[in-house]
């Protein structure tokens, strides 16, 4: 067991959403404020980590013909706590997550996970995994809905940082989703052509 | 039942705000399989009969648990009919239409996974459809996803052969022309049936 490995893996190299390109849908629609990112990338990390602990415990029990189905009703399971306890706590955040906080269960990287690790690892490792994943798929959210929400709005975290006037308001729209994670997904392909011509 | 509040309700799911470009629900798809017109097409109308279904399945399925008072169970309740109507669906079609299920392939049961079809469930009952608005916007829903996937895979075959700078070769390139695309799709937002 490699934890080192596990946590560069997820951050960087195998990162969910820069390398693996998965969970696309809710990367490119909330990353809109910073708060937004934040709430959505812990709630996805928190139930990716459990349904993975839970996957792993289970996995010599559930039968191989019907194991997709068996990870999508213990994954949806663990999304209806977390929109509970968030409609329950954080009010606001649930707003303006709305509908993608069900949409969770459909998120291709808690499913890749699940089939690719957890169903072939110990509950620990499996842990791990999940922690790592969640805090790169986090990271991602984190970076582009700073950049969307400065360049956006001109706020940052609700802060004003320089007048709305002066804001590209393209970039909180849908469009500037895609330009701006086809933008960083460039950059992670730049610096991985980097890193290889180094060696 | 007033046929214009359907075709508004048409109108707004194909173009003003199309699932894909503008709610940002079925990207992965939408990004998966949109590398050659042909495979994007027979996706497309998967994608179609499914959400249609699913929409008029899910009604019921939603009057039942309110009636239960279990609402809490509707994300859990909503994706293991998905579940089981992809699987259903890709049964008949195997017996009944065999041309049809070989020409979908290995997307029908993708689909399953594909968050336009549980988001539009979620959202026909969020919206407070009736079970006719629900079945019109699934299905025209999935139309609005067929004209973006079909849009965006012609472009794509061309991307094929262009020449981008190296960091932006292959998925960059083909985001960053997405999002032209759903610039595009922002001119409709203005759009009104004028009655």
């Amino acid at each position: 067991m490699n934890i080192g490995k596990q946590i560069k893996e997820g951050l960087l190299t195998q990162n969910p959403v820069l390398v693996q390109l998965l969970g696309m849908c809710s990367t490119l629609a909330i990353t809109t404020t910073v708060s937004n990112g934040i709430g959505m990338g812990l709630s996805v990390t928190v139930i990716l980590t459990l349904s993975n602990i839970f996957i792993s415990l289970l996995r010599k029990i559930i039968p191989e013909q019907v194991r997709i189905a068996a990870y999508i009703v213990v994954i949806a399971g663990f999304v209806t706590m977390v929109d509970l306890l968030l409609q329950a706590f954080f009010p606001d955040i649930a707003e303006s997550l709305g509908v993608f906080i069900p949409l969770i269960v459909v998120n291709c990287i808690i499913l890749a996970r699940a089939e690719s690790f957890a169903s072939k690892s110990k509950p620990l490792p499996a842990a791990i995994d999940g922690i790592c994943q969640g805090l790169g798929y986090t990271m991602v959210l984190i970076v582009m809905s700073a950049i969307r929400e400065l360049l956006g709005s001109g706020t940052l975290n609700g802060a004003q940082v320089f007048p709305t006037e002066y804001a590209a308001s393209m970039l909180a729209l849908p469009v500037g989703g895609f330009l701006t994670l086809g933008c960083l997904i460039a950059f992670m392909q730049w610096v991985q052509s980097k890193a290889k011509g180094g060696k | 039942m007033d046929w214009r509040i359907l075709l508004d309700i048409a109108l707004g799911a194909v173009l003003i705000n199309n699932f894909i470009l503008v709610q940002f629900l079925g990207i992965c798809p939408f990004m998966g399989v949109s590398k050659k017109m042909d495979t994007s097409i027979g996706m497309g109308f998967a994608v179609i009969f499914v959400m249609g279904l699913a929409s008029a399945l899910c009604y019921p399925v939603s009057l039942l648990l309110d009636a239960l008072e279990l609402q809490y169970m509707r994300t859990v309740a909503f994706i293991l009919v998905i579940a089981a109507l992809v699987q259903l669906v890709e049964m008949f079609l195997k017996k009944a239409v065999p041309t049809l299920y070989e020409a979908l392939g290995v997307y029908l049961p993708l689909i399953t996974t594909n968050c336009a079809v549980l988001g539009v469930v979620l959202l026909n009952v969020q919206n407070d459809y009736n079970f006719i608005e629900s079945v019109v916007y699934g299905v025209t829903g999935g139309i609005g996803f067929l004209l973006a996937i079909v849009l965006f895979s012609s472009i794509r075959e061309r991307l094929e052969f262009s020449d981008p700078p190296k960091a932006f070769k292959g998925f960059p390139i083909a985001l960053v022309t997405a999002g032209l695309m759903a610039l595009c799709f922002m001119g409709f937002s203005g759009l009104k049936i004028p009655w």
